[in-house]
């Protein structure tokens, strides 16, 4: 088990080294200098260049991509080009708002999918698993943004059972819960669609293993042969899907928080890119990365966890 | 089953042949602002009502649906283009550092959601659909490659692959004239579904202002418009929100329908 975790850890260190390089060259190669684009046509050239130094822009760029590294490693972002204030507070101001947001759908996402999942494989062929496929086929079409739009329609506008956007903060709990859950059902709906069907044909082909036939010859009934033996050899795939699914929900945050009018994440990235803040642009897109690789390596541990074959693979 | 490939096609075929039409014929012009008829709801002049501008809906979909199309289209062909030969590359060199170095960096791509390489190169380059297209088509590359891959890798064991190689060929000349056609199958029912995506992915990224720019009509930038106009014109959000559903839907229903249908194995097992 060592081993494997010291071989995923190597390789975790090397995606992440790798992708701070690739967003560091892209955001480097960027037209247009964020000094001359803040003080505008008509900047002194020594005013200009003051600036420069203040930014730190006339550091060589090995240098600066050093400092950027190793800045964030002690949790240090830089400062935003426009609001002067440290990224990191930016960030985590921000985090608290999509975090809560990504976690809540993901939850929700698994919640519907599992008993959806088991009820199709249980009933395969027949009319519940043929209607549960047609259900997620269509909630897989579903563009999250869109279903978000029907959802603040009905229980916004029309219903008035929850607001049509904004977010009041974590000082009132109950309120900040209630203006994420449209945003989560939005989110949640679609990758639940695509849970089920992983997980129903995870366990459709664990239902063809000999090793069911011996439970069920020792007298389980299906459904215990499925709960029992089943689910627990179908979880590998799903659980690749679900840390897939993570990168998707953060990603797709993103999008819902502009229709939702969210301060998360995805509005501070916007904003930055219109106000050319680079340096904002640049931390939260490594952040986003950051939080995919680790993900998928936690879920890579988690495989060792759940089938000891893999264990020794590595 | 046969069903849902018969639907699947109908769909798809019905938002091409209205793509095409589109470059002849569309019931109005798409920039022709009319601020007397505007959010009018569907009736016999309009066949799905007008926007807040007083823009026929139907003729802004039928735009948006060749936007939609060319943006997944060419995103798909740039993920086959790379992502094939990679693939290809990797599983002739199985287990060498060639076929490492690949799959290491199909991971790292996978990090970035094709949203984050989007927001990425509109924020060096500006949005527009042709950012969009390199954005989706850079995330297609990593599934091709693995798909490619696994398909080949069990090829490379078969006897008539060994056959071919006694008689000399070169792993190159194999992997073009013996791989590649036995993995069309998958490639083909793949495209069809990162079609759809690219089409879901079009609509989001042009949803948030990083798509096509005005005044290219775009299903993502109809619904961001008309988000401040639900209460007042539900239509205006509601239709091209289901353009985008059915279109990718169809296109879901051909990918599956034609894996059952090219694939022998998938016959006998009802799914």
């Amino acid at each position: 088990m060592l081993r494997y975790f010291l071989s995923r850890l190597t390789s975790l260190a090397i995606s992440l080294l790798v992708a701070s390089v690739v967003i560091f060259l892209v955001v480097e190669v960027a037209p247009g200098d964020p000094a001359s684009y803040m003080l505008g046509l008509n900047a002194q050239p020594d005013t200009l260049a003051a600036l420069r130094t203040e930014l730190g822009l006339d550091v060589p760029k090995p240098e600066r991509y050093v400092d950027w590294v190793t800045g964030m490693l002690s949790g240090d972002f830089g400062m935003s080009y426009t609001y002067r204030t440290p990224v990191a507070q930016m960030v985590a101001d921000r985090l608290w708002v999509s975090l809560p947001l990504a976690l809540l759908a993901l939850s929700l996402a698994v919640l519907i999918a599992f008993p959806a999942g088991l009820f199709a494989a249980s009933r395969r062929g027949r009319p519940g698993d043929i209607g549960v496929m047609a259900a997620t086929q269509l909630g897989i079409a579903l563009p999250n943004f869109w279903f978000a739009m029907l959802l603040v329609m009905v229980f916004a506008i029309s219903l008035r059972w929850f607001g049509a956007g904004g977010f009041p903060g974590w000082a009132e709990p109950v309120a900040a819960l209630r203006a994420l859950t449209l945003p989560a059902v939005a989110l949640a709906l679609p990758q639940a669609a695509i849970l089920t069907r992983v997980l129903r044909s995870a366990l459709l082909d664990t239902l063809d293993e000999d090793y069911i036939r011996t439970a069920r010859a020792k007298g389980l009934s299906r459904r215990q042969a499925l709960w029992r033996h089943a689910l627990r050899n179908a979880l590998i795939p799903v659980l690749t899907i679900i840390g897939l699914q993570f990168s998707f929900l953060l990603a797709g945050a993103i999008i819902i928080e502009q229709v939702f009018f969210l301060p998360g994440l995805g509005r501070l990235i916007f904003q930055s890119i219109s106000q050319r803040d680079l340096i904002v642009v640049e931390s939260v897109v490594m952040l986003l990365v950051f939080a995919v690789i680790l993900v998928n390596f936690l879920v890579d541990l988690a495989y060792g966890a759940v089938d000891p074959r893999l264990r020794s693979r590595a | 089953m046969k069903l849902s490939l018969m639907l699947g096609a109908m769909l798809t075929a019905l938002f091409l042949g209205a793509a095409l039409l589109s470059f002849l014929w569309t019931p109005a012009e798409v920039t022709g602002v009319n601020i007397a008829a505007r959010l009018r709801v569907p009736d016999g002049t309009n066949l799905l009502g007008t926007d807040h501008f007083g823009r026929d809906i139907l003729s802004m979909i039928m735009v948006g649906a060749r936007t939609s199309i060319s943006v997944a289209v060419i995103a798909v062909g740039i993920g086959m283009g790379l992502g094939v030969p990679l693939g290809l590359a990797a599983a002739a060199r199985a287990g060498g550092w060639l076929d490492e170095l690949i799959m290491r960096g199909n991971d790292l791509v996978f990090a970035f959601p094709s949203l984050v390489i989007a927001i990425l190169i509109t924020a060096v380059f500006g949005p527009g659909a042709v950012n969009a297209i390199i954005a989706i088509g850079i995330f297609n590359i990593p599934v091709f490659a693995r798909l490619t891959r696994s398909g080949a890798l069990s090829l490379w064991q078969r006897d008539f692959i060994l056959a071919a190689r006694v008689a000399g060929k070169s792993r190159i000349r194999i992997s073009a004239e013996h791989i590649l056609p036995n993995v069309t199958n998958l490639l083909i029912v793949q495209g069809t579904i990162q079609f759809s995506l690219g089409i879901l992915a079009e609509a989001g990224l042009s949803y948030v202002g990083l798509g096509a720019q005005p005044p290219t009509p775009s299903w993502g930038r109809m619904l961001a418009e008309a988000q401040t106009m639900v209460a007042l014109a539900p239509h205006v959000a509601v239709i091209p929100g289901m353009a985008i559903v059915l279109m990718v839907l169809g296109l879901n229903l051909l990918g599956d329908g034609l894996r059952d249908a090219l694939d022998p194995r998938m016959r006998q097992r009802p799914t």
